[in-house]
């Protein structure tokens, strides 16, 4: 092999140089660490600060969507070298969070798919969430206050065992945590927010610096900067925005967004019943929807959107006060019950040969009673909001920070852990073949993947909210076909439970 | 899973023998077939041609290509310039050397970097956008041609990543390198046979590259009917992705023809796979469909 030495004087130089970082850093697949160390060897000529480090991937973001790119990184044997920063001030990050049994359900939750289950048990995560309260529901009863309709959704009807799971969100989180914790992923936290980024356009035009610091990487475009609040600043080849509604890398690196507020507020909180509790429960209201999820032994989840004006009397009024009304409101409050009878049951649709589905005829149910709050009551402003972009050169964007949407089927968070998903999969193909992971064209192919699903559900979460604010009488009567239909088609049913699954992309087209 | 797409590929591969049975190039080869193979009037021409610049080294190369390509060397890491059809098509060309280089040196698949040990040398390297991507799978690369100013840029690029800039550029060609007795585990000619003036003096060369047991890919554009369309009509008039006149269809070769000069040459072809584009997502896959893109693997034959 070293008769290339003798064939010309640079490539001996190069050839020498390649030899001593091999000896260095005999085993690392990534070299990111070669170039602090060599630099660092360089006297008088160190890093500004001398703090900096390099990295194969900064997450902004340490919440669950972000923690899970981590999992789903370390679990793919051709990510799992990749050094990778994750910046979050949540001091949580640091250490284990301890979750004790007896403690009260938190109020905050997330219903997550069957998809996100078994993406959870794929990256090893699973585990720690059976370790804690956790509630799978296998029926769903969907109402609304016209009293003309409503649909029973059962697991079987999709040959399924559950539709869903509600997890606290500290539960999804911690469990996250001790997996990544757990895994050989080389990782650091950094407990800070981000500052400032700076990613420079590719040159390679200037002339060859041999010593191929990461100054002159970040100023040939290779590395993004980032710098900190707590005045720590890192590099990396990619910097991934997993930092929420407000993201702050969207907001630097330009992104725009569409999206409008829905001048909603949603309050949740946490109550307990009398029995235990197996169904997601949820009813349209004038308002906006309500519902009752279970959330493990006799405990429940409420979420119950309403106008910001009606959810601070909500807010206020005593805690008995506030459980008769949801008593009522997922009783007689608003409107009848609905009966089977007011649209003529499910002959309307006997055309449909052998496709009235099992559950067709369950009856309509009364959700169990309310007899104590168990958690303080919070509000949230509702809002949709899209980013134009998810990436660019050494940028993307996971999550609320690519997409907020209406909370009423539970389904954000689930589009985040598709994300998640989805990215680290198109980095390990791009590792695959060679390629530099910030490259946009790579990254592109996460966009142009995830971007339809998510538009998708979007549209679909939002069409809800637009056909239930409305109270009209004819569009009611259409919003009660629509639900007899629901209700009755077994196919329609069943893809229907498929799409919030998250098994499906595209119910209608599919 | 990356590992396991890598792994479905392996069905689209076509087994060679069966490709074979129905070809007919051995009428097809002497009438029609532009490019020597081993008729002797048509050596005469190109070899007349390298041997009057003295300058040059001996070379399968023709002249008109080097100033072509030399006209639009600065543009080569521009993913959106004129060799945007070759960045579309590198994941799919690296997808085929890893699976098949990884069976072939008996290499783990899910090892980020596989080729860790292995010298491989790309033939044609232009601005080494293929270059940096075997370099990053572990292999130490040797990248080469003809054109002073790719080897320049090649060289700049690759500096800017430390796994990259221990990538070995030189301009110079193959049959200097056979003067030199270079010895390569792979040797890797890709999109480069359709540009040089006598593919059997270079597949010759290749040959006499690859180390015992070596491994030999070569890619280039069938000569069908479809490829005209494709390659030249399409890419080069209508989507104007490539420059006019970048591509001469009467000097692409056919799976058949590629196949038999290799084999003269002492490199016996295991597996080929075509290149498909789909406009309506704008990738590149491999396919069993051989009728334009295609690319060949191939042993040193004892």
């Amino acid at each position: 092999m070293n008769r290339i030495i003798c064939y010309n004087n640079r490539i001996f130089a190069t050839k020498a140089g390649s030899n001593v970082y091999r000896l260095r850093i005999p085993w690392r697949p990534f070299s990111n660490d070669a170039a602090p160390l060599l630099s660092s060897q360089k006297a008088g000529n160190p890093e500004k600060g001398s703090e900096a480090k390099q990295y194969d991937i900064a997450i902004v973001g340490g919440g669950m969507v972000g923690l899970a790119l981590a999992c789903s990184l370390a679990s793919r044997p051709l990510t799992r070298h990749l050094n990778v920063a994750i910046i979050d001030s949540n001091p949580a990050l640091g250490r284990k969070l301890f979750i004790k049994k007896e403690d009260l359900p938190d109020p905050r939750v997330s219903t997550i798919t069957p998809a996100t289950i078994s993406f959870f048990k794929d990256i090893g995560a699973w585990q720690f969430v059976e370790q804690h309260r956790h509630a799978y529901f296998d029926k769903m009863q969907v109402w609304d206050y016209t009293g003309l309709s409503y649909a029973k959704y059962n697991a079987r009807d999709a040959d399924k065992e559950v539709l869903g799971c509600v997890v606290e969100n500290k539960v999804l989180l911690s469990s996250l945590l001790s997996r990544v914790q757990e895994t050989d992923l080389p990782k650091k936290i950094y407990p800070s927010r981000l500052n400032s980024m700076s990613i420079l356009p590719n040159s390679s035009s200037s002339e060859v610096d041999s010593t191929l610091s990461m100054t002159a990487l970040f100023t040939h475009g290779r590395l993004a900067k980032l710098e900190l609040e707590d005045g720590n600043s890192l590099y990396a080849k990619l910097v991934v925005g997993a930092d929420g509604g407000k993201s702050r890398v969207r907001e630097l690196a330009g992104f725009r967004t569409t999206g409008w507020n829905y001048s909603q507020n949603a309050i949740i909180c946490t109550v307990e019943h009398d029995v235990e509790n197996h169904c997601a429960w949820q009813r349209f209201l004038p308002s906006g929807p309500l519902a009752l999820l279970p959330i493990g032994d006799k405990f429940s989840n409420i979420v119950w959107t309403m106008s910001p004006k009606e959810s601070s009397e909500f807010k206020s009024i005593t805690e008995d006060n506030f459980m008769k009304a949801v008593n009522h409101a997922l009783d007689y409050g608003y409107g009848p019950h609905p009966t089977p009878s007011i649209l003529g049951s499910s002959d309307l649709f006997s055309w449909l040969k052998g496709g009235i589905s099992k559950s067709a005829n369950d009856c309509f149910e009364i959700p169990p009673k309310v007899v104590k709050l168990t958690s303080e009551r919070m509000a949230f402003p509702l809002s949709l909001r899209h980013a134009n972009d998810y990436v660019s050169k050494r940028i993307a964007l996971i999550g609320d920070a690519a997409h907020t949407v209406h909370p009423l089927a539970g389904q954000g968070v689930n589009l985040g852990f598709g994300d998640a998903s989805t990215l680290s999969s198109v980095i390990s193909e791009g590792i695959a073949v060679g390629t530099d992971i910030g490259e946009v064209s790579l990254l592109k192919k996460y966009e142009a993947d995830r971007k339809p699903a998510n538009v998708m559900m979007m549209a679909v979460l939002d069409g809800f909210q637009k056909a239930y604010s409305v109270d009209f009488g004819p569009l009611n009567i259409l919003r009660a076909a629509a639900f007899h239909g629901a209700h009755h088609i077994s196919p329609l049913k069943k893809s229907i439970i498929s799409y919030a699954s998250g098994e499906m992309r595209l119910p209608l087209f599919a | 899973m990356a590992s396991s797409m890598f792994l479905a590929q392996r069905r689209w591969f076509r087994s060679l023998p069966r490709n074979l049975s129905n070809a007919r190039f051995f009428s097809a080869l002497p009438s029609q077939h532009p490019v020597s193979v081993s008729g002797p009037q048509n050596n005469v021409a190109p070899k007349s041609n390298k041997f009057e610049k003295a300058s040059s080294a001996p070379s399968s190369l023709k002249e008109p290509e080097l100033a072509k390509f030399s006209a639009i060397a600065d543009s080569w890491w521009d993913s959106e310039g004129p060799f945007k059809p070759l960045h579309k098509m590198n994941p799919t060309r690296l997808a085929f050397l890893r699976s098949t280089l990884c069976r072939h040196f008996r290499k783990d698949p899910l090892s980020a970097r596989p080729f860790e040990g292995l010298r491989f040398i790309d033939v044609g390297c232009g601005g080494g956008i293929l270059s940096e991507p075997l370099a990053r799978m572990g292999a130490t690369v040797s990248g080469i041609d003809a054109i002073e100013k790719n080897i320049k840029i090649a060289r700049l690029h690759a500096n800017l990543d430390p796994t990259t800039s221990t990538i070995e550029y030189c301009c110079t060609t193959a049959e200097k390198l056979v003067e030199e007795q270079r010895k390569f585990d792979a040797v890797i000619a890709l999109e480069v046979i359709e540009h040089v003036a006598d593919a059997a003096e270079f597949c010759k060369s290749l040959s006499a590259l690859t180390a015992h047991e070596g491994a030999t890919v070569v890619s280039t554009i069938n000569r069908s009917m479809r490829s005209y369309a494709t390659a030249i009509v399409a890419a080069e008039y209508l989507l104007q992705w490539l420059p006019k006149g970048t591509h001469q269809w009467s000097s692409f070769l056919t799976p058949e023809e590629l196949t038999m000069i290799l084999k003269r040459a002492g490199v016996d072809v295991k597996e080929m796979a075509g290149f498909v584009y789909n406009p309506l997502t704008g990738r590149w896959s491999l396919s069993d469909d051989i009728s334009v893109n295609f690319i060949a693997y191939g042993t040193k034959e004892k």
